[in-house]
């Protein structure tokens, strides 16, 4: 078996990052949407931190991911709120039902 | 194989396996919990590569913070007593064959790509360098990421108390 190396990493997250994507267009609750958003920015992390080892960047890469991190809590915060307003409003979570701008 | 690959390849399939368990399984409660998992295994897998402080703050926000507001969010959007808690899918075949054409892709570019790679240094603690560079170089980003947090703290509350 070969050592462990950055392809290894990317491998990872590039399937994590699929499966987000998978996870966002397959499920209709809108809780589940955000579990897939949520999937795809670890990818994205893991990237970061990959290269940040791998790569001749020093710690820059860290400091990105510390950065993603900071922006998806607040996009966690922000999304739960809207969600929270549409099950007062319709009564449902289910993104394919929330389609009142299309009439 | 040394003890390095070994923990990486649990770590590997701790994340890949509850990420899949995550987008596929009908419960969403239990997909909130293998979410939790799946941070975990994340967090492990930054400690393999030597960010000891990212994967801290991973384990503290992720798994303390996000999959708790998921949670919270699961149970005032839903009747947990209803059976409507196994949320429905929609167009599984066409959405898993794009998306496994989707992957196959990005794998195989990422994977063939000759990245420029230098020696791995080897590894350090990193919250001090870290904390030094967030006050320096990234001084106004890390201003601007507090009014971030604030702002999403009012725009949050505001939004859900109405």
């Amino acid at each position: 078996m070969i050592h462990v190396g950055l392809t290894h990493f990317l491998f990872i997250s590039s399937i994590l990052f699929s499966l987000g994507i998978f996870g966002i267009v397959t499920r209709r609750n809108a809780v589940m949407v955000l579990m897939g958003i949520e999937l795809m920015l670890n990818a994205a992390n893991i990237n970061f931190i990959a290269f940040a080892r791998y790569g001749n960047f020093g710690l820059q890469g860290q400091i990105m991911a510390l950065f993603v991190i900071v922006v998806a809590a607040a996009e966690a915060a922000i999304a739960l709120a809207i969600v929270l307003n549409i099950y007062k409003i319709f009564s449902t979570v289910n993104v394919d039902e929330i389609d009142t701008l299309k009439d | 194989m040394s003890i390095y690959d070994i923990i990486f390849y649990l770590f590997a399939a701790i994340t890949l396996i509850s990420a899949f368990f995550v987008v596929t399984i009908r419960n969403i409660v239990y997909s909130a919990f293998f979410l939790l998992f799946t941070f975990f295994g994340v967090a492990g897998i930054y400690v393999i590569l030597g960010a000891d402080f990212v994967a801290m703050v991973q384990l503290i926000i992720y798994v303390g913070g996000i999959v708790i507001l998921m949670l919270f969010g699961v149970m005032l959007t839903n009747k947990i007593t209803s059976v409507a808690i196994k949320t429905g899918t929609s167009q599984i075949v066409p959405a898993a064959i794009g998306v496994g054409m989707f992957a196959g892709i990005l794998t195989a570019t990422l994977v063939n790509s000759h990245w420029r790679k230098v020696d791995t240094a080897p590894l350090l603690p990193t919250t001090q360098s870290l904390g030094l560079m967030l006050i320096s170089e990234y001084g106004i980003i890390f201003e601007l990421l507090g009014i971030i947090l604030l702002i999403a703290l009012i725009g949050a509350a505001s939004l859900a108390r109405k």
